[in-house]
């Protein structure tokens, strides 16, 4: 409260330490992710195979997560489970992204009825509960792998559709693009030189906050039974399994791969609102 | 009889500021933490019955002069110098427990109303009493009506009277008002600016902000030039009105000549940032009787019933 | 009269979306590949051939996809929702049943979470950039990117089956008839997946509170109020809390959509038999009739959230009416 004339008068800038520390921690965020994301992708099925003789073992030096009820390594499971969630999300983002793109460009550029259109589409994906969507579209396509990523795919484009079409329309109305076409600047040229570079980073930050959700839907339908099939060493499978042995008072099976899913749902979103800040300092909320 | 009251208390102004300075401490790039001094060593003081106008252009700080009065600063200003209330010492604990009493403030316009706050209930304030805000509507010429709106439906006069109102609610000594006319039209900143000789010819010491140096020589009693955070000169305002030899420093006789009455010659130059000030003299950069001993410290002097801070004024 | 305009619009247009969500539902499951007639009757169905014709007239499942939702809908307004496979009891009553308990659930977890969540959006706005401030927020942060289910697993492991301080699951002690079942029962049960599902929301209210707090502390009339002697306190009860109040209420009712489907990994969690789980167990059932029918009530529910928070926004704001559109 004590900052009020100076936070309005004195415009705060992105410090340039601020800047490095900021590329400092989005390498090590993209190391570790990815770093989990080929860890798990290339791990073979036997690194955590069933093992009876090491079965419900608590967190120590062999097992740092501790193993399962058929004596199964959990770290090792987690790591895959995260990385099949990742190749989901990164197949949900992509899908979803372009046809946020495609919409939210159309909806910007056509006006109009296009637009109402659009606008219409948004809103209806956004009255029904979004896990309530997910479970419909999932049980359309019988569940299972296929099920899940159309889900999640087809359930995340319109607030990035929303993003999208308001950057578009604030380009175009800005004084910069039309004095371009008022020099008689070919439309494609602005497109290119003016609207694409404008808009292509706040798109791109979009996307890379779309995986968050992605990951964090797929955990969930799949933890409700729509997703990944229970011989998969999903996260959401994972987490279902572990309420058996809960009760029993078996609290790793559930509290280390959860605590995996959220480191990485937050590193995501982590980078995602770094690369904002970077790319854009003024619109930062602080 | 108001008039009278103020000659007796000649002697001991109500407000006296001495050399103050106040600057914002601030992060620019980098981790370099850089104070930014946006008064400095500003004098001046004004006593009961009487108005003084601190006239300066836009963005030059006068604002923050009143929010250092009334204590308002954000936490990251610092002040420097000496303020003293009744002959008191005017320290930030005593501004609390002045202020919205002692002390009333009124600011430039209907957004400093809170927007969904009924007027009846915003004029009362903590403070007041409700017998009080009707009395004061009365006297204003606001209907009942006015306190069951919401600031968003006042007209620009009615948003006037009501901040002059809310000043009133209390028994104000002193009245600090910012910019309270632009936005207004001619004529209702001269029913505005009666309003205020109203005020200082009951007892009150009226502190009038302005850009307008027209407006202020017009209704205050003496005029006070604020130049690039500080008040370079202090002068009756008929000395304004006798011509600009009977002002004392450079730049007021800059300001008389940019007037659109006389030569409308603008002041050549602009003023410093307050992040890029030179040593001493703050005008000496633009001033035509600059000499080497203008960078060192010029104080305040007295000169011909005024003040200036100027080694050259005759 | 602006105003009346404006809400007969609003709400027409919500209304019309509420039908294109009930069309976009019906040909989702549509599209399924279970049988029609399957997805009726249920796979062990006993029921004769002259039966089954009779249900697959009143469906319309001989008919087009066209008339065949016309039957449904007409059948649907009529307060003919179905038969519940899963259950064997009318797709109304199962729903009714485990609204009540869901109602309950939802409307705790709501009040809590922006209760607790407007608040300490004030604290962290007021401590802006301080420990606390910095504190409620990394909190917050993390509670959004927290699955559900997952703080539920926690919760669970933690309060009920380490310390016991909470029982495991259900909505009443096992064994117990349902007549015996008393209100401390019901509260204490309801205690945990409450608390997990009020975490959903917190975040957001919390986040969106401490935002507009601090742009009302910045606002000029508040520098104001200070200016006529108001104390921190007095400026937050006078001032603050009038101009964000509503806001936040508004931002809390159009966070249904994200509380019903909170509820679905609540309930499933702890085996509270609500709408949530009902939802879980007729999507894995196959029960169609259910799930439409629970799918459809999500929608008014997010309907119902939205137009509130909409109409909150007319009412509430005496500016509206000179503002016009807020949206």
């Amino acid at each position: 409260m004590e900052r009020t004339v100076s936070d309005r008068v004195f415009f705060h800038r992105l410090k340039i330490n601020t800047r490095t520390r900021v590329m400092v921690f989005l390498c090590l965020a993209a190391v570790y992710l990815l770093g989990i994301f080929f860890w798990g992708l290339f791990m073979p099925e036997r690194a955590f195979e069933v093992n009876y003789t090491d079965k419900l073992l608590p967190p120590g030096a062999g097992h740092l997560f501790g193993t399962d009820f058929m004596g199964r390594d959990m770290l090792l499971r987690s790591v895959k489970g995260l990385s099949v969630s990742m190749v989901i999300a990164f197949l949900a983002a992509g899908v979803g992204s372009v046809i946020a793109l495609a919409a939210g460009v159309a909806a910007a550029v056509l006006g109009g009825r296009v637009d109402g259109f659009v606008n219409w589409c948004v809103d209806l994906c956004m009255g029904i509960p979004h896990l309530v969507l997910l479970i419909l579209i999932s049980f359309m396509l019988g569940r299972g792998e296929r099920g899940v990523t159309a889900a999640v795919a087809l359930t995340h484009w319109p607030e990035l559709t929303r993003v999208v079409r308001s950057e578009v329309l604030g380009v175009r109305s800005s004084q910069y693009v039309l004095a371009a076409y008022k020099m008689g600047k070919s439309r494609l040229s602005v497109a290119w030189n003016h609207v694409i570079p404008h808009v292509l980073p706040v798109y791109v930050t979009g996307v890379i906050l779309l995986f968050p959700h992605a990951i964090m839907h797929e955990a969930s339908i799949t933890f409700l039974g729509f997703g990944l099939p229970a011989d998969k060493p999903a996260i959401g499978v994972i987490l279902s399994e572990s309420m058996k042995y809960i009760a029993s008072g078996n609290w790793w099976l559930a509290l280390f791969p959860g605590i995996m899913l959220l480191t990485a749902i937050m590193l995501f979103d982590a980078i995602g609102e770094n690369l904002k800040k970077l790319w854009n300092p003024d619109n930062g909320n602080e | 009889m108001g008039h009278n009251r103020g000659e007796d208390k000649k002697k001991e102004p109500v407000l006296t500021v001495e050399e103050l300075s106040v600057s914002f401490s601030m992060y620019r790039r980098g981790l370099k933490k850089e104070n930014l001094e946006v008064l400095h060593k500003l004098s001046l003081s004004v006593q009961a019955g009487e108005i003084l106008a601190v006239a300066g252009s836009s963005g030059s700080g006068k604002s923050i002069l009143a929010h250092a009065i009334l204590g308002i600063l954000p936490g990251n200003a610092c002040m420097e110098g000496r303020m003293l209330y009744q002959g008191k010492f005017f320290d930030a604990k005593e501004k609390a427990k002045l202020r919205g009493k002692e002390i009333a403030f009124i600011p430039q316009s209907v957004d400093y109303l809170d927007p969904l706050m009924r007027i009846g209930k915003q004029v009362t304030g903590i403070r007041g009493t409700r017998e009080r805000q009707r009395e004061l509507f009365r006297k204003y010429g606001l209907d009942e009506d006015a306190e069951k709106k919401y600031p968003y439906e006042l007209s620009g006069g009615m948003a006037r009277r009501v901040l002059i109102a809310s000043a009133l609610m209390n028994e104000a000594q002193l009245i600090v008002a910012d910019e309270p006319t632009p936005g207004l039209d001619l004529g209702m900143a001269r029913e505005a600016l009666k309003d205020f000789r109203e005020l200082a010819d009951q007892g009150c010491a009226v502190l009038l902000i302005t850009h307008d140096l027209d407006l202020a020589v017009r209704v205050a009693d003496r005029v006070a030039v604020f130049y690039a955070g500080t008040v370079v000169e202090t002068a009756p305002s008929g000395d304004f009105l006798a011509g600009r030899d009977a002002l004392r420093h450079p730049y007021s006789k800059a300001l008389w000549d940019a007037l659109p009455q006389h030569e409308f010659k603008p002041v050549s130059g602009t003023q410093p940032y307050a992040g890029s000030l030179p040593e001493g003299c703050l005008f000496q950069d633009r001033c035509a009787q600059r000499s080497g001993l203008c960078g060192g410290y010029i104080p305040m002097r007295s000169l011909r019933g005024g003040e200036v801070r100027c080694i050259h004024a005759k | 009269m602006e105003r009346l305009k404006y809400l007969g619009k609003t709400a027409f247009r919500m209304t019309a979306l509420l039908i294109a969500v009930s069309i976009l539902s019906f040909l989702l499951l549509e599209a399924s590949p279970i049988d029609p007639l399957t997805a009726c009757i249920g796979t062990d169905s006993t029921l004769s051939d002259r039966a089954k014709a009779e249900i697959s007239s009143h469906w319309g499942l001989d008919q087009p996809p066209v008339k065949r939702f016309a039957a449904w809908a007409g059948n649907f307004i009529r307060g003919d929702w179905g038969e519940s496979i899963t259950y064997k009891k009318p797709v109304k009553t199962v729903i009714g049943e485990r609204l009540k308990y869901s109602f309950a659930l939802m409307s705790a977890a709501w009040l809590f979470s922006g209760v607790l969540g407007y608040l300490s959006g004030i604290i962290a706005a007021v401590k802006k950039g301080r420990l606390l401030d910095r504190m409620i927020k990394g909190f917050c942060l993390t509670l959004q990117s927290a699955p559900t289910f997952w703080i539920g697993l926690l919760f669970l492991s933690l309060f009920a089956v380490r310390l016991g301080w909470f029982p495991i699951g259900l909505a009443a002690p096992m064994g117990k008839a349902a007549e015996d079942v008393t209100l401390s029962d019901r509260i204490y049960h309801m205690i945990l997946p409450a608390f997990t599902l009020s975490v959903v929301g917190i975040g957001k209210v919390t986040l969106y509170t401490r935002q507009k707090f601090i742009e009302i502390l910045n606002e000029e009339f508040m520098l104001y109020a200070r200016a006529r002697g108001e104390s921190t306190v007095q400026m937050i009860l006078r001032h603050g809390i009038r101009n964000t109040l509503m806001p936040a209420v508004t931002v809390q009712f159009a966070s249904f959509s994200e509380l019903f489907g909170g509820i679905a990994l609540a309930e499933t969690v702890f085996s509270y038999p609500g709408i949530g789980s009902a939802l879980t167990a007729a999507g894995l059932g196959g029960d169609v009739p259910l799930l439409l029918g629970i799918a459809i009530c999500s929608a008014v529910f997010v309907f119902a959230g939205n137009l509130t928070a909409n109409l909150l926004y007319i009412v509430v704001d005496p500016r509206q009416a000179v503002w016009g559109r807020h949206f």
